[in-house]
């Protein structure tokens, strides 16, 4: 018994370590976006130093980070937005119609590697104006966040009371009437909980907004990035804009926790 | 009661939109990407796409920065993927228990995976830095020699598997660990009448019981393994030299930074059906083996 108990607090003492690893580069990055040039190239530690704010007032003074905020929250709200008006109806036929094929052709969006598409998206992108608009970020965020919406809501709908439709349906609604009226009232909290995690799927995204953003319309990812075209690296700025661009995603997942996991392995897996 | 033309046909209504969406921009891009991947062309107006047959894909075939690539892409995706799966399996042994703040610290693990990737490859660029960095400090004062990282050619690829591995292992450990809660207690239960170690359960019951859970995690995860951009590209853009250059990296450069449309699309259709070539072979083996038996 001694050995068991004994066994457990080494147990748990490791699952300390694993959580200190796990979260080290964000302690790290979140110290560091507290320093001057000068306190990080002197290698000072983690949580003893005078911290400064300069870094978070230069990203957004001389970096202009609100406009890449703004930039960043019109293209995955609209990307969300959009998806959720194509995704609902089509997930809800899928769950009530059992028509997993055109589920799986959904998915394959999933599985697809992203640069396939990019080469004839710029292109055509390119032919039609379209580079650096709103319009381009958020019709190739869709293909991002569509499959997420529809995979999270077919096993939402699933899992819904089919007597509550039926009485609608007795009482002569129409299938459309029951999803408009009766099946989307109640689903908020999937709705949310799947638009929450679009949000985020759009908010990371790089490789889309790399090439289709342009001055105007350049996200944070690449606002982030840029950072690293200067000829010395800013670290304090370029942790701060880090932390900026970490902070929304994590509080949205933190809210989300439940769906993450579902969410990430779309659909195939229950979290 | 006579239903309308609307109602009897509800089902394609409402998923017509979504599917068409798909394959305005998915399906229609994949075909215009082979078509370009027979022509020459720079993306200037001033000189129209040239027909130049399977050039491109010979010229590839004979461009040793291909072969490099390819190699290097499987090398990386399966030690990612190895360490992930043993690593995460054995995280999520560590965790079925009880203790005091097991949500919290189930909330820590999520962190990694849903933090923006590139922010992450930036602080993990910080953290590889050879002389401000964290990584040399700490082999510094374990009495070890200091690395080069991300600057030296033969430790850029172990050095961005372990950020993919810092990034994605909980991945697998939390869908591990939600297989691990449905799994029956009377195995279990007769183990313990015959006195079986905690050891001996683990490897001949747990196991063998998450073996399709383990499956599909693994095969999600060498779906998106294959496909690694993001921390690659904010940490060494291929380099140095182009020591880091995967497939979808050398595909990214040949058409952003090169121009050379005609041959990166070659290279894409490569990539394109090797990730729909591992799919495949991994949905057969999930039907093969993912039963549990």
């Amino acid at each position: 018994m001694r050995k068991k108990r004994a066994f457990h607090y080494f147990a748990v003492g490791l699952i300390c370590v694993v959580l200190l690893l796990f979260s080290f580069p964000f302690l790290w990055m979140l110290s560091a976006s507290f320093k001057t040039q000068a306190q990080i190239m002197g290698n000072t530690g983690l949580i003893f130093f005078e911290p400064t704010f300069r870094n978070y007032v230069n990203v957004f003074k001389e970096h202009n980070f609100l406009k890449y905020i703004i930039n960043s929250f019109v293209v995955a709200a609209g990307a969300t937005v959009f998806s959720l008006l194509l995704g609902l109806p089509a997930a809800y036929a899928i769950a009530r119609y059992h028509m997993q094929r055109l589920g799986m052709v959904i998915l394959i969006a999933r599985i697809i590697p992203g640069i396939t598409f990019l080469i004839p998206w710029f292109i055509l992108f390119s032919m039609a104006g379209m580079v650096d608009t709103y319009a381009a970020l958020i019709l190739s965020h869709m293909l991002v966040v569509l499959p997420f919406i529809v995979w999270i809501m077919i096993a939402y709908f699933e899992a819904l009371p089919r007597e509550i439709e039926e009485s609608g349906l007795i009482d002569g609604c129409t299938v459309n009437r029951v999803f408009l009226h009766i099946v989307l009232p109640i689903s908020g909290p999937g709705i949310t909980t799947s638009s929450l995690l679009s949000f985020i799927f759009s908010w990371n995204n790089f490789m889309f907004s790399i090439i289709l953003a342009g001055d105007r319309t350049k996200t944070l990812p690449i606002a982030v990035f840029n950072f690293l075209s200067y000829s010395e690296i800013n670290w304090g700025g370029l942790m701060a804009a880090a932390c900026i661009i970490t902070l929304p995603v994590l509080a949205i997942s933190l809210m989300t926790q439940r769906y993450v996991v579902s969410g990430l392995s779309a659909g195939a897996v229950k979290g | 009661m006579p239903y309308s033309w609307f109602d009897r046909n509800i089902k394609w209504i409402y998923t017509l939109p979504a599917v068409l969406f798909v394959v305005v921009m998915m399906v229609f891009p994949i075909l215009y990407t082979v078509r370009i991947s027979f022509f020459e062309w720079s993306m200037s107006a001033a000189s129209p796409p040239v027909w130049v047959g399977l050039k491109n894909y010979q010229e590839l075939f004979a461009d040793s920065r291909f072969w490099n690539a390819v190699l290097r892409t499987f090398y990386f995706t399966f030690a990612a993927l190895l360490l992930e799966v043993v690593l995460g399996v054995a995280i999520a042994a560590l965790f079925f228990r009880r203790f005091r703040g097991k949500d919290a610290a189930k909330t820590v693990l999520m962190l990694p995976m849903v933090a923006t990737p590139v922010a992450m490859g930036l602080v993990w660029l910080l953290i590889y830095e050879p002389t401000i960095g964290a990584a040399n400090r700490v082999l510094k004062s374990l009495g070890l020699q200091p690395l080069s990282w991300l600057a030296d050619k033969h430790q850029v690829i172990p050095s961005l598997i372990l950020v993919d591995v810092w990034e994605w292992t909980p991945l697998i450990a939390l869908i591990v660990m939600a297989g691990m809660t449905t799994l029956p207690e009377e195995p279990y239960e007769s183990a313990e009448v015959d006195g079986a170690s905690a050891w001996q359960k683990f490897v001949s019951i747990t196991l063998p019981l998450l073996r399709p859970t383990i499956i599909i995690a693994a095969m999600l995860r060498l779906i998106d393994v294959l496909k690694t951009f993001d921390i690659i590209y904010a940490t060494t853009q291929g380099g140095p030299g182009h020591a880091s250059e995967t497939l979808n990296i050398y595909g990214y450069v040949l058409a952003f930074s090169h121009f050379k449309l005609g041959m990166a699309s070659a290279l894409l259709v490569i990539f394109f059906a090797v990730v729909m070539a591992f799919t495949v072979l991994m949905i057969w083996l999930r039907n093969r083996l993912g039963e549990s038996s």
